[in-house]
């Protein structure tokens, strides 16, 4: 439809990636959200928050994060790649990074089949009746928390898979490298935002 | 940019017809002034249905006791009403409108920065009043939260609050795809020579809305989507019961609406500051300042928003800070009532339609400002909480403000997008009616909030009938006042004389352009050199 | 528009920015073995905060884009902490 009123093809990279970083605050904002959730119920619950922070697996924590910071690079590097007009570089490059997203999700769903297990889960009874009420609000906030990271997570991924589409196909290259670029933004927030969440729950023991 | 072949620069955007024919020409058109239009008819029948609740709610009160419905049905219609006129008229309401047809003509450009998306913020907008709708007509019960959706009430109540909590969420999606648009538009698209200081003011109060629709609305969706998952699991966030803090809750909430007032109030002032000097056919009065209290007023206006929190159970730190910050940010609206009457001073005034409202913008906005500083200081706020006077306050700032901006602004440019002259006697006698009606509807209500009439009651004490009954006649009033302005703008869209190209002798770039306006606005991209402002008389 | 040439960020950029970002990783997994008491949380934020900063510098190519596109990034952190720091006017004075 829209071809039909603007086949002058509007091509404008650096308003597409303004039109990123608006989205992209969005998102933070997003996430901020639930940090000042966070905050104030650590403020007011410091112990108990350390006691529950003690639950959860700090080796898987720091896998997931060492590798989410591993496919941070391999994506900016796809775009590096991409501008020297290194085609196959940057499509393995992508790969590597859509592999390694997918590693994490595997990693979250055995990190979240163990609490289950354990009876710890949103709503769940066992909570209620053994865990205080802070220990109840810290899983509560790990589960949206993360649970809305591994969303965009998936977000992610789906924006990957249509970047490397584009990139195989020729339409992204070079010149047009936006999508691309837009792909890594995102990717990066996705990272961003682990960053924070790993030290406030995994760590703060 | 070259000149496009397809497209005919001599036929108007409301002629011409791509790929798709009648209804789907409208509906799936990427073109800003046709979504503009879409906003506008589908907000003309919404905000119908939010009138026809008000005027129930107003018939119930005629009288102390049960009029026509009884409490349970008064509470889902004062929240319906509430979130239909907050949530899809009043926010996004002249942006959407007025911003996505006027704001690229008025840079300068051809279109928004990305009109695929601009048309995929209507169709979601259209979803979420679909969602809010649906949990009306089905399920147990309309929801009777009131549109704030305090916790814990709104997820313990058994009504049918999800498809309105998810509705709400989707429409603030919406607003952020909206203002995502327009700020990367007003970054990339401004016709060469337009710096940021000669833009004119309605794209710089889009501007700053554009921030708070983008940096506020998300904090607001999390929290409902919180508010969801405490009703479908129960994970204790503002649980009382499982530790949870309410209280948190209504920081939250109130950090998103508190700045959507903002996000209401800021285009409002946009639209007044384009009509008074087009109207006084003189420049307008402190154009730098204008736009440093716009922004001004975007930034501070995120920290005020613990004032509608004074009474529930916060810091008395937090409410001290709070009540100052409320009253720094009456500073820079004062500021632009003072330019507004400083441009009409030693003007050409031009008397005509849109002028009156503007210039009762003024007036009654006055008094919404004005009792909202009796509300924000912390004394008077404890005596006059939840009363109806917060009710007048409210209604004079958002109805006074951005319902009397936004029949200013359709009178005001409505020869462009139309093409057509409205008939003037009887705008005016519309404005007049409305005016009145107005007065008398919102005014009484300052007097019962301070005689201690709560607000959200579907009964009163027998010394408060007067007063009522003076407020519900008011109400018709102003129903006949909107139903004759309503109506001669649809007669003469229809058959009205046809309208030249700047029937005001406007200054900006829309009047340079024909009425209605070809597809792509321009047939040359405009230049902006000698001219050392948007508002240039002689 | 065509003409803005785009930086091309060596891979040797990148590679050493990860390595800088693992290191500090490990650093504070390894502090929160020793107990500092107040200041456990401002150590892992202030770590959190560093590692940030380069994702967003270096990854994110903040370092080459336009003054304006790092002024809103900028103001939008620092109003997101004015918002949790106001919101703590309440908590903190209750």
């Amino acid at each position: 439809m829209s071809q039909v009123i603007h086949h002058d093809e509007h091509y404008d990279p650096e308003g597409s990636k303004i039109g990123m970083w608006l989205f992209i605050f969005t998102e933070l904002l997003l996430f901020g959200g639930l940090f000042i959730v966070y905050s104030v119920y650590r403020y007011m619950n410091a112990d108990a928050f350390h006691l529950a922070a003690e639950e959860l697996n700090t080796t898987v924590g720091a896998l997931n994060t060492v590798i989410l910071l591993i496919s941070s690079m391999t994506i900016a590097m796809s775009t590096t790649a991409l501008q020297k007009k290194q085609k196959a570089t940057t499509i393995v490059l992508l790969e590597i990074t859509f592999m390694l997203a997918l590693i994490f999700l595997v990693n979250k769903y055995f990190e979240w089949g163990v609490k289950f297990d354990h009876g710890i889960f949103p709503g769940s009874e066992f909570m209620k009746a053994e865990m205080s009420q802070g220990e109840v609000l810290f899983f509560g906030l790990y589960f949206v928390m993360t649970g809305l990271h591994a969303l965009h997570i998936v977000a992610g991924l789906v924006i990957m898979g249509f970047a490397l589409a584009r990139v195989q196909k020729g339409t992204v290259h070079a010149d047009r490298p936006s999508l691309l670029e837009n792909a890594g933004l995102y990717w990066h927030l996705v990272d961003l935002i682990w960053i924070f969440l790993f030290p406030l729950f995994y760590l703060i023991t | 940019m070259q000149a496009s072949s397809k497209i005919p620069t001599d036929v108007s955007y409301l002629e011409y017809e791509g790929k798709h024919k009648g209804l789907r020409a409208w509906i799936f058109s990427t073109d800003h002034k046709r979504i503009g239009l879409l906003y506008l008819y589908s907000m003309m029948t919404l905000f119908l249905v939010g009138v026809i609740l008000g005027l129930a709610m107003r018939f119930e009160l005629i009288a102390p006791g049960k009029t026509i419905m009884d409490a349970k049905d008064y509470n889902a219609v004062f929240t319906v009403h509430g979130v239909i006129m907050i949530f899809m008229i009043v926010i996004p309401g002249l942006p959407a409108v007025f911003g996505n047809f006027m704001l690229p003509i008025m840079i300068g450009a051809k279109d928004v920065a990305f009109p695929k998306l601009n048309l995929l913020s209507w169709w979601v907008y259209i979803a979420g009043a679909f969602l809010v709708i649906t949990s009306v007509l089905f399920g147990d019960g309309s929801p009777d939260t009131g549109w704030t959706f305090y916790a814990p009430y709104s997820f313990k109540t058994g009504a049918n609050m999800l498809p309105a909590i998810f509705g709400a969420f989707v429409l603030g999606f919406s607003s952020i795809l909206t203002g995502l648009n327009f700020i990367v538009t007003m970054h990339r698209m401004r016709a060469p020579g337009m710096t940021w200081t000669k833009m004119p003011l309605f794209p710089w109060s889009l501007y700053g809305t554009a921030w708070i629709q983008l940096l506020a609305t998300p904090i607001v969706g999390i929290t409902l989507v919180l508010v969801a998952l405490e009703r479908i699991f129960g994970i204790g966030v503002f649980d009382p019961a499982l530790g949870g803090d309410p209280i948190l809750y209504q920081h939250l909430f109130w950090i998103y609406s508190h700045p959507a007032v903002y996000v209401m109030i800021l285009p409002a002032m946009g639209a007044i500051s384009e009509i008074i000097p087009t109207f006084s056919q003189k420049h307008i009065f402190g154009y730098k300042v204008l736009v440093v209290s716009t922004l001004a007023i975007a930034f501070i206006g995120y920290f005020v928003w613990g004032h509608h929190m004074f009474t529930s159970g916060m810091s008395g730190t937090a409410q001290y800070t709070f009540s100052i910050l409320t009253f720094l940010v009456a500073i820079p609206s004062a500021i632009k009532v003072f330019n507004w009457i400083s441009t009409m001073y030693k003007g050409s005034i031009n008397v005509q339609t849109p002028f009156y409202w503007a210039a009762s913008f003024i007036f009654v906005f006055m008094i919404g400002g004005l009792s909202g500083l009796v509300v924000g200081a912390l004394a008077t706020n404890v005596y006059l909480h939840d009363t109806a006077f917060v009710v007048a306050h409210f209604h004079f700032i958002v109805f006074g403000g951005v319902g009397f901006s936004f029949f200013g602004a359709i009178h005001y440019w409505f020869p462009k997008m139309f093409g057509r002259m409205y008939d003037a006697t009887w705008a005016n006698i519309g404005w007049l009616i409305f005016t009145i009606g107005f007065l008398a509807l919102y005014s009484p209500m300052f007097y019962l909030g301070m005689q201690g009439m709560p607000r959200r009651y579907y009964d009163y004490l027998e010394e408060f009938h007067a007063a009522n009954i003076l407020s519900t006649l008011g109400s018709w009033v102003m129903t006949l006042g909107l139903i004759i302005v309503i109506i001669n703008l649809f007669r003469s869209a229809k058959s009205g004389p046809i309208a030249v190209a700047n029937p005001w002798n406007g200054k900006t770039l829309e009047w340079t352009v024909p009425s209605p306006p070809p597809v792509e606005n321009f047939d040359e991209i405009p230049e902006y050199q000698e001219k050392d402002g948007p508002y240039e008389y002689q | 528009m065509e003409n803005e040439k785009h930086h091309i960020v060596p891979y040797r950029l990148y590679a050493v920015v990860l390595l800088l970002l693992l290191v500090l990783t490990f650093i504070s997994i390894a502090i929160t073995d020793i107990n500092l008491g107040a200041f456990t949380v401002v150590g892992a934020l202030l770590l959190a905060s560093i590692k940030s900063g380069l994702v967003l510098v270096y990854f994110m190519h903040l370092k080459f884009d336009k003054a304006y596109i790092q002024i809103m990034v900028g103001m939008v952190f620092i109003l997101f902490i004015a918002i949790v720091l106001v919101t703590f006017f309440d908590y903190y004075f209750r």
